[in-house]
């Protein structure tokens, strides 16, 4: 599989390092190249320094012809129009957004960009442990749920 | 009408002085507390502290009555997010998103935006302009940009001065609809003679307007 990361942050680092171990081709963006140190030595994967917003720069990635396009910079609304990007100009078939505000989340899933929000499924996971429930899956955490409508 | 303006810098700033000055409501959002602080000094209600790209603030504001919502901040990600909220929750006829990397453009109008305004854009074009021709001035464009209305202002160096419009060696499809002398419209014949600084209106389509500009050039100094 063909997958461009946009940003070497935590998220982005070890996603980077868990697909590339499995063989796959990856491609990473990041501007900083002090935040590349976390990719350790074994990562065999490409890094292109740029602004992941420049379709000049997402080109060079090869993302027309990527499978897969994740954005996991710190910026909800940058991952946000990096992912419409992909979508929308190159087509890429999965892309995935991550989105620290729920309510933002959940209106951009409901326009077909998988968001996922560690926020709710962080607040979710406690919430259950707390109540020393089952924990549920990773998908019904990441729903907005009732009471944080609003 | 009611407009929101989000972003209360330098742009959103004198956007919203403007507006006020021509009797609208307007509503500034800002999300840096000290710029709002120094904001409600001059403008008072009109400035709300919050995010715009936040549904909760915009519902506060009162999106759903508002005629056009400005996106101005500095940056574009921000003001692409902001103008989709704004869209899908609360209907907003209209949303105008600052861009600063002029190549956003149409990606923004992909995406639903209805206008986008750049400034590079603008200056880009202004210096074009100026480079190029020096007095020839597109003033719109017509059946997608087939056709243009151009305003050639003229000289004492224009090469066309003291000559009837009968004897211009115009295109075929180039046609002087007016020529303002003076603050005057005047409907131009086959007989007219042009004047310096006459301003000349003229329709021409698209493939023919560097001839109109060759006919109406000033020499080049060596």
């Amino acid at each position: 599989m063909r997958i461009v990361i946009l940003g070497c942050g935590r998220t982005g680092a070890a996603l980077a390092r868990l697909m590339s171990a499995e063989g796959h081709k990856v491609t990473l963006i990041e501007w900083n190249s002090d935040s590349l140190e976390r990719l350790g030595g074994k990562f065999t994967g490409a890094v292109i320094t740029g602004n992941g917003l420049d379709e000049d720069v997402l080109k060079k990635t090869g993302i027309e012809q990527a499978d897969m396009f994740v954005a996991l910079t710190e910026g909800d609304n940058r991952n946000l129009m990096a992912a419409q990007i992909a979508r929308e100009r190159f087509h890429v078939p999965k892309v995935i957004a991550k989105v620290n505000d729920p309510i933002r989340a959940e209106a951009y899933r409901n326009r077909g960009i998988y968001t996922i929000c560690y926020s709710l499924i962080g607040s979710a996971m406690i919430r259950d442990l707390a109540h020393d429930r089952p924990l549920g899956s990773v998908e019904e955490y990441n729903v907005l749920p009732p009471e944080l409508k609003d | 009408m009611y407009i929101i303006i989000v972003g209360a810098g330098n742009v959103g700033y004198y956007l919203a002085k403007t507006l006020l000055g021509a009797g609208h409501e307007v509503l500034l959002i800002e999300r840096d507390k000290r710029r709002c602080d120094l904001l409600r000094d001059e403008f008072g209600e009109v400035v709300m502290r919050g995010r715009g790209d936040e549904i909760r603030i915009m519902r506060e504001a009162g999106a759903d009555r508002a005629d056009i919502v400005v996106a101005c901040t500095g940056d574009d990600e921000d003001n692409l997010i902001i103008s989709q909220i704004a869209k899908w929750y609360f209907n907003v006829p209209r949303t105008v998103a600052r861009i600063n990397d002029p190549r956003n453009e149409s990606i923004f109008q992909q995406l639903g935006i209805d206008a986008t305004v750049s400034s590079t854009n603008i200056i880009y074009h202004l210096i074009e302009q100026e480079i190029e021709t020096g007095e020839v001035i597109p003033l719109a464009a017509l059946k997608r940009g087939h056709i243009e209305i151009v305003d050639v202002e003229l000289t004492t160096r224009s090469p066309v001065i003291g000559k009837r419009i009968r004897d211009l060696p115009l295109p075929p499809d180039a046609l002087i609809v007016c020529i303002i002398r003076q603050d005057n419209a005047m409907l131009p014949h086959a007989d007219t003679v042009l004047e310096p600084d006459d301003s000349v209106i003229a329709l021409v389509s698209a493939q023919s307007e560097r001839l109109l500009r060759q006919v109406f050039a000033e020499e080049q100094e060596e």
